[in-house]
């Protein structure tokens, strides 16, 4: 039987590259007990390219605790694919040790006792470290940002992105991409634009009336590296107006594109690319897909969806690169660019531990200015937590059982909605809950906290559609994030089914009475993409519940029957 | 290295299935009057469209067939499905037309090409038009 390591390699040779990641390291130290900022940076320079890829930081500038899912199904034929195994079956796969740094940095299981051990992940300031490291090793690496960078935070909302653009500016990025940026309104992001002292790029972005590439994203960069000439193509979140709230970006219409994309790929490499990357926010299954249907691919610098994973997976001839998210890691890239093509690559996903990566004193100035202002409103603390608060899981997190049953007290409703999105970071058992560990997980500029009535039948129709958002088998089907999370009602679902067919008994969870179609129930949720949407904003509603419990505690959530994964 | 828009259309389509039992296009009356009966292939020709929708109400829809005279255009998930005619003559420099369609729901949108030598060949691309959820 040939091992999965052994097929990769030979993968490999079929593809005449050869390739190695920094991961084999882990184990040896998880074995030794110990970890010092030179084996987390170690890295044996190789070939005559580096790109750096940071993605998905979603305004985290300082350091936290992040749990990575324990519940991330693949469906099709990503049904038990990377990145959709979790917690002990990721482990096994990699060949990753319980309990070592990798266990806590990548995957699920024991999350709250590890992070006492391990402590808080990313910090931009330990991000510049890292960075800066790589830099010394190869002066000319690129930077480049997957994008949701100015989105995520209390800091971050107040000042409408600006301390995430100073912050990421003084990283001097090579370019970036997009997906939550736009949720600022387009007017703020051109004016950030105008500024911004590199490439905004998106070969999918395009003017919404004329059906034309938008000037404000030009498809492309050429980078002239290493003796070579590098092309970086952007691709935005191709379903912004779909999964956000397209009046807010009304001039921009996205998508696929993937037609667009292999044209572009076809001229960057007659104007004499070497070398073609694709910055993306497709998502990991997209971009697996994108791969295989448009060619001449060599490294997609995949964000989106928040996968990370320690080694590259490959399609054909292209390595896919998921970097994580919330700066919880750094990928190193390393490429050999010669003859027209890439003859090899070296890899490496670096997990920005923050006791064990020094913080780069200039940045860490730099984000304590940018938070000066709003230090008091950020520190207040407003109750503590005795269980660990999580985001991740296709179903459901702690985070958004405790936002649930916020929505239904104080906003007296039946049933509670909340967004499947995948940013926040974690809280541990222990911890005070303040303002800002509130708005890490519910900033957004269209907060507001709606109560409404929906009939049964409604209801239904809501959650197979989100569920065909996420379960459809054709990845291009598939816009990212989670299941909306639902409060006061259980249902079960089928993921093996197609889209009318998944959910089933629907349970009003107050009474154990099944939803009855004609019958209308008051729902109370949040991040409506529709322009109106009256309410409080979230953050003060999840506010005024945990400072009315005091200390909060999340029972275990059964309320969703998962079948057919 | 090279591949042209129409194999990698061919990767990339994807169709959704009818739901229910019956002729395998709910616009098959209208195509059988387009056609006048006669047998219909498949190949030579390109529809352009999102994956998703971003708004149902206005979808942006491209249609081509290198050496046709005409090509219809059908919503097979309209409750009107034939949505438009386009002709062309001998002076057309290409036989491609883009336009936007109202989808009602998700569904697959069907070409049909009538080419010079009285011939028909279809192609089709589903889009999904959907409520909207909530991204990562």
């Amino acid at each position: 039987m040939i091992s999965r390591r052994d097929f990769l390699q030979v993968g490999m040779a079929a593809a005449a590259m050869v390739g190695g990641s920094g991961f084999g390291n882990w184990a040896r130290l998880a074995a030794q007990q110990r970890l010092s900022q030179d084996d987390l940076l170690q890295f044996d320079t190789f070939g005559n390219v580096s790109l750096i890829h940071v993605t998905d930081i979603h305004a985290q500038m300082k350091p936290i605790y992040f749990r990575e899912p324990s519940v991330n199904l693949g469906v099709g034929s990503n049904k038990g694919a990377v990145p959709h195994l979790t917690g002990a079956d990721f482990r096994k796969f990699y060949g990753i040790a319980d309990g070592s740094p990798s266990h806590y940095a990548l995957s699920s299981g024991d999350f709250a006792a590890l992070a006492q051990g391990y402590g808080r992940v990313g910090g931009l300031d330990r991000v510049a470290t890292v960075i800066n490291a790589i830099r010394a090793d190869r002066p000319d690496a690129l930077l480049l940002d997957g994008g949701d960078t100015w989105h995520g935070s209390y800091t971050c909302y107040h000042s409408q992105g600006q301390d995430m653009v100073n912050v990421m500016n003084a990283l001097r990025p090579d370019a970036m991409t997009f997906h939550w940026e736009f949720t600022l309104g387009s007017d703020r992001v051109h004016e950030i634009l105008d500024d911004l002292p590199f490439a905004a790029l998106g070969q999918n972005v395009f003017d919404k009336e004329w059906d034309e590439p938008a000037e404000y994203f030009p498809p492309y960069t050429m980078f002239e590296r290493g003796g070579t000439k590098i092309a970086v193509i952007g691709q935005a979140f191709p379903y912004m107006p779909i999964a956000n709230p397209g009046w807010m970006f009304p001039e921009y219409s996205f998508g696929l594109r993937q037609e667009n994309l292999a044209a572009m790929v076809e001229e960057v490499r007659s104007e004499g690319a070497e070398c073609v990357v694709l910055l993306s926010h497709n998502g990991f299954d997209v971009d697996k897909k994108m791969a295989s249907v448009v060619p001449g691919i060599d490294v997609i610098l995949s964000g989106h969806t928040h996968d990370a994973l320690p080694e590259p997976v490959v399609v054909g001839q292209t390595i896919i690169l998921p970097s994580g998210s919330n700066g919880k890691f750094v990928t190193r890239c390393d490429l050999d660019i010669r003859d027209g093509r890439m003859m090899g690559y070296r890899t490496k996903l670096i997990p920005i531990f923050s006791d064990v990566i020094a913080p780069d004193p200039e940045v860490a100035a730099l984000i304590d200015a940018q938070r000066a202002p709003h230090e008091d409103a950020l520190r207040e603390v407003i109750g503590k937590t005795d269980s660990t608060l999580y985001r991740r899981g296709n179903f459901n997190g702690t985070w958004d059982d405790l936002i649930c049953e916020a929505l239904l007290n104080e906003r007296d409703a039946q049933i509670a909605l909340s967004p499947g999105v995948r940013w926040g970071p974690s809280m541990i058992p222990g911890q005070e809950i303040t303002r800002e560990d509130i708005w890490n997980v519910t900033s957004m500029t269209y907060p507001n906290a709606y109560r409404t009535e929906f009939t049964g039948e409604f209801l239904h129709v809501v959650l197979e559609d989100v569920a065909d958002n996420i379960f459809n088998p054709d990845p291009f089907f598939q816009q990212g994030g989670d299941m909306v999370r639902t409060g006061g009602l259980g249902y079960r679902i089928d993921v093996s089914k197609p889209q009318g067919e998944r959910i089933t008994d629907m349970t009003l969870l107050a009474t154990g009475e099944k939803i009855d179609p004609a019958k209308s129930y008051v729902v109370a949720g949040w991040a409506s993409v529709n322009e109106g949407t009256e309410g409080p904003p979230i953050w003060d509603v999840v506010e005024s519940h945990i400072r009315k419990q005091g200390t909060v505690s999340v029972a275990d959530n059964n309320s969703v029957i998962i079948e057919g994964a | 290295m090279s591949l042209t828009r129409r194999e990698l259309l061919a990767i990339g389509a994807s169709a959704i299935a009818a739901a229910s039992a019956g002729p395998a296009f709910a616009a098959a009356d209208f195509i059988e009057g387009f056609t006048e009966g006669a047998d219909v292939g498949e190949g030579g020709v390109t529809i352009t469209a999102p994956e998703i929708a971003e708004n149902g109400n206005t979808v942006p829809i491209g249609v081509e067939a290198a050496g046709a005279v005409a090509i219809a255009v059908y919503a097979d998930g309209n409750p009107v499905p034939n949505v438009a005619v386009f002709k062309f003559g001998a002076l057309n420099p290409n036989q491609s037309a883009t336009t936007r369609i109202r989808l009602a729901r998700s569904q697959n949108v069907v070409a049909v090409a009538q080419m010079a030598d009285g011939s028909y060949t279809m192609a089709q691309a589903a889009v999904k038009v959907t409520i909207g959820g909530c991204g990562g």
